[in-house]
């Protein structure tokens, strides 16, 4: 393109800015379980504020709510685009334009979410979008091209605002990237960071591996202790064997880590320092409840989970009243 | 054939760098500098230096500072660990080292890029290839990587139990950003806090937000230790060193002491204390000002109780007294301490002790201050420090 060129097509590009893309409009379906527990099941989130009815009926909720993140799943126009194709609208209109002057490639870069109100089954989510902001022309290691992002806001029936959410795309002329290329096919998605394993906690964290959380005992004085140690701080004894935990236990302190962001963790996991049943105290998280549901002296009961592709972790969750 | 270190050793000379975010100087340009501004406080040559002392934390090699600074024969070099906790554990090892005649001028030194190069807050989430990290496996999967999630934990349960407030800790926040505002080198200099933006501020690690953090900082402190006898013949007034301790106690972990039957006291603090009243042969109404260890505010309000300037909970109702305020019963942090001067790793806080003692800082209390108490790092093993007017 020339600059003169340029200046045209971007006169055109930048009358998008604040252009509606869909007014306010329902989801075909109403907020529902099945959907609910399908999304939950490919996530691995097994929260039961989403999915236990009985659970959350005695939750400061009173209901299930559907997963926040799930807010823009309900308003996705489904099946009916792979047969009868996407119907046209502002957006497809600038994204054919950006496509017919040589910005081919395209490349969802952030969503970002925002949360303010819950949906629970039986509530209907109705969506509204604008094209927002659209980038000047930015050289990127794909290639030069312009960043687009849309905003998204849901509501419900009672038109109360339930997110909003901003997708941005960049739409660019593809670059011959054999460095690039190369590098993506050896993404791989962050997890937490390994424990590192020595002589002498290796042997725990691998009886995690098969679902067990092992306590330490002295062979000789039967003193427990945790984390492991070569020798019996009472007896001086190095022989040891191990019991595994009923994982029963109580929290002592907890703390809600919110900043920094960890790639490979979950946002604002709640540690806590729980005295188990068999007398020793332990490191973990307590998940399956809300930060302003944990408390210090609450029961807790634990499990050896799969938290990612690499790791076990023993979670704790809140104990079942009863229990 | 043992023998007291009580009054054998003084504080003759405290140097400091200029504190930034950014130096754009080496770490040992920054060791230097310090070193030699603190020769230069004492009125001694560096060439005289025959012993240093730094942290296992610090990246200076004993012997290359020497080097920049011209020291000649070295007779004693030491480091110390735990990271702040090694603060006055580095003047016991001066103390130590001149009463026994192993040297005669040691300087004990901190020097840091701790905004602009490695830095603190990064935690343990590098490669963690050290068998003394190992530790930090019963913690990293989970997602406590810093020291303010290792703190946190500590605090929450402290503060359940004595019913401390938020703004129990904003006190402590705003009592040393206050004293900041008198202190050119501080950080808060010129940044006064009030405690509706203490309450506003991010959450970070609850029940820890923003303004319960130190501040990470680019800088040097030294601090010059002689025998009593020299620091007299020196050109300032010598900071007697009554009494100095280290301590560790029963189920003592670095930063992670969550296995003891109770998380609501600083053990290895009340024994370093003990130890330094003991060594001083004086006691908590003795102290008249403090410079007590603060990378968080909460850590503040639990060493009011581990130093028995109060009974166990009773740190917020001194707090809330305006104890550690000017006009208080113990002035604490007189330069706006790690939260408000710098973080040099509790350093600083040593050389404000010092000022203290002389009658020299820039928050001095309107009476007269006899001793100062100072402390090493907290959840760490750790140490205690009294230092006394001549």
């Amino acid at each position: 393109m020339t600059p003169e060129e340029q200046k045209a097509f971007e006169d055109k590009l930048y009358a998008y800015v604040g252009v509606e893309v869909c007014s306010r409009k329902p989801a075909k379906d109403a907020v529902n379980e099945t959907m609910i527990r399908h999304w939950t099941e490919v996530m691995g989130d097994n929260n039961p504020a989403y999915t236990d009815a009985q659970w959350a009926a005695q939750s400061r909720r009173g209901k299930t709510i559907a997963p926040p993140a799930m807010m823009y799943v309900w308003n996705q126009e489904g099946y009916s685009v792979a047969s009868t194709g996407r119907a046209s609208d502002p957006q497809t209109d600038m994204v054919e334009m950006l496509t017919e002057h040589g910005f081919t490639g395209v490349l969802g870069t952030n969503v970002k979410q925002e949360y303010f109100k819950e949906a629970s089954p039986g509530d209907t989510v109705y969506v509204e979008m604008v094209i927002d902001n659209i980038s000047e022309r930015k050289a990127t290691a794909r290639g030069a091209g312009y960043f687009f992002e849309t905003l998204a806001t849901f509501s419900d029936q009672n038109g109360d605002k339930l997110g909003t959410q901003r997708f941005r795309v960049l739409k660019f002329i593809p670059q011959e990237q054999p460095a690039a290329a190369a590098a993506d096919d050896k993404l791989e998605v962050p997890t937490r960071i390994p424990s590192p394993r020595g002589h002498d906690n290796g042997w725990w964290w691998n009886a995690v591996d098969e679902g067990k959380v092992l306590i330490q005992r002295c062979t000789d004085c039967q003193t427990l202790r945790h984390p492991p140690r070569p020798m019996c701080g009472e007896c001086q004894s190095m022989a040891w064997d191990s019991i595994e935990s009923t994982l029963d236990g109580e929290v002592m302190s907890f703390t809600c880590l919110r900043h920094p962001k960890i790639p490979g963790y979950p946002a604002d996991p709640i540690c806590a320092v729980i005295k188990l049943a068999e007398g020793t105290n332990i490191v973990s998280n307590v998940v399956g409840c809300d930060f302003e549901d944990v408390h210090i002296g609450m029961k807790v009961t634990g499990k050896v989970e799969q938290v990612d592709e690499k790791t076990m972790l023993p979670q704790f969750y809140p104990a079942q009243a009863g229990a | 054939m043992t023998f007291s270190l009580k009054d054998q050793a003084a504080i003759a000379g405290i140097g400091v760098t200029p504190f930034s975010k950014s130096s754009g100087v080496s770490e040992l340009s920054l060791a230097a500098q310090c070193v030699v501004a603190a020769c230069d406080d004492a009125g001694i040559s560096p060439g005289d230096i025959d012993g240093l002392v730094s942290y296992t934390l610090d990246h200076n090699e004993e012997v290359d500072v020497a080097r920049a600074v011209g020291a000649r024969d070295l007779t004693f070099f030491s480091r110390v660990h735990y990271g702040g906790g090694a603060a006055v554990g580095t003047i016991l090892q001066a103390v130590m080292a001149v009463a026994s005649g192993q040297a005669e001028n040691v300087v004990c030194y901190r020097a840091m890029n701790g905004r602009s190069g490695k830095r603190m807050g990064q935690g343990v989430s590098g490669q963690i290839i050290t068998s003394s990290y190992i530790h930090y496996s019963w913690y990293m999967a989970y997602g406590m990587l810093v020291p303010g999630s290792w703190i946190a934990m500590i605090a929450n349960k402290y503060m359940h139990e004595y019913g401390v407030t938020r703004e129990d800790l904003g006190r402590v926040a705003i009592s040393q950003r206050n004293y900041a505002q008198q202190n050119p080198r501080a950080y808060g200099y010129g940044k006064p806090l009030d405690m509706e933006t203490y309450l506003a501020s991010d959450p970070i690690a609850s029940p820890l937000c923003l303004y319960d953090f130190c501040q990470e900082t680019d800088g040097g402190c030294a601090i010059l230790v002689t025998s009593a006898d020299r620091a007299r013949s020196l050109q300032r007034k010598p900071a007697i060193i009554r009494g100095v301790s280290q301590a560790s106690t029963r189920g003592q972990e670095e930063m992670t002491s969550f296995y003891r039957e109770e998380l609501t006291s600083l053990p290895e603090m009340q024994l370093a204390g003990e130890r330094a009243y003991a060594m001083a042969g004086l006691g908590p109404d003795d102290i008249d000002a403090a410079c007590l260890y603060d990378a968080f505010t909460s850590e503040v309000i639990m060493q009011l109780e581990s130093f028995g300037f109060c009974g166990p909970g009773e740190g917020k109702d001194m707090v809330r007294d305006g104890a550690l305020d000017r006009d208080g019963r113990l002035p604490n942090n007189t330069h706006g301490g790690l939260i408000s001067e710098a973080y040099i790793h509790g350093m600083n806080n040593i050389a404000e002790g010092v000022r203290l003692v002389r009658g020299e800082s820039t928050g001095q209390p309107d009476k007269a201050v006899e001793h100062v108490l100072v402390s090493s790092g907290v959840g760490v093993p750790t140490g205690a420090l009294i230092l006394g007017r001549d």
